[in-house]
């Protein structure tokens, strides 16, 4: 009977299929840490091993600065869009079901559907107004834009973690004495925390990979790293520009890692 | 102070899911009293709302009318965590982020006891469930039996007025559940804490309780002890619920009744058609040709000791005796044989509908 049923594994040419695949996605992805690498100028000829790039990119004030407000703006982000994910997953889950459910869980997953572009410019109109209105040119619009689209990000690892909780522990807390700040306290909250972080966790490294919101967001003097390389793309492009991507790739990895260790079905 | 006799009390309790048309009674104006430190037992299949009726004592659900009191106070309307109730789930809902041990101290805990007192208290309850060594061990690290223990620990660690159990025997195997019957009635007379236990078992309701409540439909059918109801049924569904029964109708004169045979036998009720139950084992088989009520094996199953025959009256009515093995000393009537048997007028019951 085994033998009978259908695998893709055996079917002529899927070998071939899957190299391809593999080199296609990650051919670049290896070209590029390795020319970060490399100590000529150019991220084409291979000149020989050194690690001047990471020691430039390291001693550029302006990449510096990128790197910082990237990362404040990805751990504000993250935070903000974790806690209310966090109440969203508990007010999706946690009651019986009610109208108009499926119109809230869109509203929570827009971001997820609506073309990044189109966000990007309806913030660009709307802060532009509050910017003049207010004078104020902080970071916090780009904080604010940030927490906005990493909400889904951060709301379905969390979800799916309350999900799949058994209720009767929350009762057998009630229970035993504990009131309904205790029992969130000491059992739904322990329980769900590996999803908050998962949640946390992936909102972070969305809030420091993207490009296209911050690019129309920022003010002037607001690069963040993805968007300081774009701009150093449109000049010359030396192997610094790989040096930076190799170390925000390897933060992902090392994030991305942990997420999924963290979703993974424990016990 | 003095206390009641009565642990806990419903009375008139009504509760109905779902609204208009749709509405289930689940339970329909049930009133029960149970008896402090006595094991009393929820009998029924599922949906009959013994289950309910739980969940309306630990507070988890709350009547649409009547009234539920805890040692005659009223406390309808007391969320779960105010009242001195335990529960003992059929999942066990054993926290699987706490150790054995602080899973047992939860209840303790939340009651704001001492430090010293609540590791008292875990240390008792741990050698009470004989589960010493696995103090500290993840809840998900034990056997089924064990996580079993921990539950009924972490329930009675607080000392509850009364002790709820939600089939808490059903996820477990014939042999463990032999022992854990055992066990939980060591820990009910060993505690003095009153078990109110739900169960769809019979043997299992029979060994353990002082009283079973038989409920079916959202309606309690009959109350009383094991004995009581086995031997003295209310009526035909107790009857055929508990244990195996014949059920054989007639008529009623007021002083005899006659059965569909034509045979009288002399049980007083009233006037009318009747029916009347008898246990297999209650079934006299007075031998071949040995008089009494003609009746035609139809067929017998073996169960080592004790066989069943199954025998047919001159009316077509089938009725099941029981008896020992030819080999331990009982009849030997094949398929086919013709035999009498007597239906004894102390073990006739009379059944209400």
């Amino acid at each position: 009977m085994a033998e009978r049923s259908f695998e893709v594994a055996r079917l002529p040419g899927f070998k071939f299929i899957a190299i391809t695949a593999f080199v296609l996605l990650y051919m670049p992805i290896i070209t590029l840490v390795v020319y970060s690498f490399n100590s000529g100028q150019s991220v084409a000829v291979w000149e020989g091993f050194s690690l001047d790039w990471y020691g430039k990119a390291w001693a550029n004030e302006a990449v510096k600065g990128a790197t910082y407000r990237s990362l404040i703006i990805a751990a504000s982000a993250s935070a903000i869009a974790t806690t209310v994910a966090t109440m969203a997953a508990l007010g999706t889950t946690r009651r019986k079901a009610f109208k108009g459910q499926t119109f809230i869980y869109v509203m929570i997953n827009q971001p997820l559907m609506v073309p990044e572009i189109v966000t990007a410019v309806a913030l660009l109109i709307f802060f532009a107004s509050i910017k003049v209105a207010t004078g104020y040119n902080g970071l916090i619009y780009l904080i604010i834009a940030h927490a906005a689209f990493c909400i889904p990000f951060a709301y379905l690892p969390i979800r799916a973690r309350l999900e799949g909780m058994d209720l009767t522990l929350e009762t057998a807390a009630a229970d035993l004495y504990a009131s309904h700040w205790q029992t969130f306290r000491r059992v739904t909250l322990p329980l769900m925390l590996p999803g908050i972080i998962a949640g946390a966790m992936l909102a972070f490294v969305i809030s420091l990979d993207d490009v296209v919101i911050t690019e129309f967001v920022k003010s002037g003097g607001q690069d963040t790293l993805p968007t300081y390389m774009l701009g150093q793309m449109r000049r010359a492009v030396t192997p610094e520009v790989n040096a930076i991507s190799t170390v925000l790739l390897a933060l992902t990895v090392v994030l991305l890692t942990a997420f999924f260790l963290l979703t993974r079905k424990n016990d | 102070m003095t206390e009641t006799p009565i642990a806990i009390e419903a009375r008139n309790a009504v509760k109905s899911f779902g609204q208009g048309a749709v509405a289930v009674r689940a339970l329909d104006d049930v009133s029960v009293q149970i008896r402090r430190g006595e094991f009393f037992t929820l009998l029924g299949p599922s949906g009959c709302g013994k289950t309910t009726l739980l969940r309306l004592i630990a507070g988890f659900e709350t009547p649409t009318s009547g009234q539920i009191l805890l040692g005659g106070e009223d406390i309808t309307h007391l969320p779960p965590n105010k009242r001195p109730v335990n529960t003992v789930f059929q999942s066990y809902a054993l926290f699987p982020h706490l150790s054995v041990a602080q899973n047992i101290a939860f209840g303790l805990e939340m009651q704001n006891r001492p430090r010293a007192e609540v590791a008292a208290t875990v240390a008792r309850m741990l050698a009470l469930v004989q589960l010493e060594p696995m103090a500290n061990r993840k809840t998900s690290q034990l056997s089924g039996g064990q996580q079993q223990r921990v539950a009924l620990a972490r329930a009675l660690a607080p000392t509850p007025k009364v002790l709820l159990l939600d089939e808490p025997l059903s996820a477990l195997d014939l042999k463990l559940r032999k022992e854990m019957q055992i066990e939980l009635k060591r820990l009910q007379q060993e505690t003095g804490i009153t078990f109110v236990f739900v169960t769809h078992d019979q043997e299992e309701a029979l060994t353990m309780s002082d009283r079973i409540a038989v409920m079916s439909a959202g309606h309690i059918q009959q109350v009383g002890s094991p004995r009581d109801i086995y031997t003295r049924p209310a009526n035909r569904f107790v009857a055929s619920f508990i244990g195996e029964t014949n059920f054989l109708t007639g008529t009623s004169d007021g002083t005899r009744v006659v059965l569909g045979n034509g045979a009288a036998v002399d049980v007083t009720a009233p006037k009318g058609p009747v029916t009347l139950a008898i246990r297999p084992e209650q079934v006299r088989i007075a031998g071949v040709d040995g008089g009494g009520m003609p009746a035609t094996v139809a067929s017998t199953v073996y169960f080592g000791t004790d066989t069943h025959l199954h025998l047919t009256l001159s009316d077509g009515t089938a009725v099941v005796a029981r008896q020992q093995s030819p080999a331990a000393g009982g009849i030997d009537a094949p398929k086919g044989a013709q035999v009498g048997i007597t239906l004894p007028t102390d073990a006739l019951q009379v059944l209400g509908e």
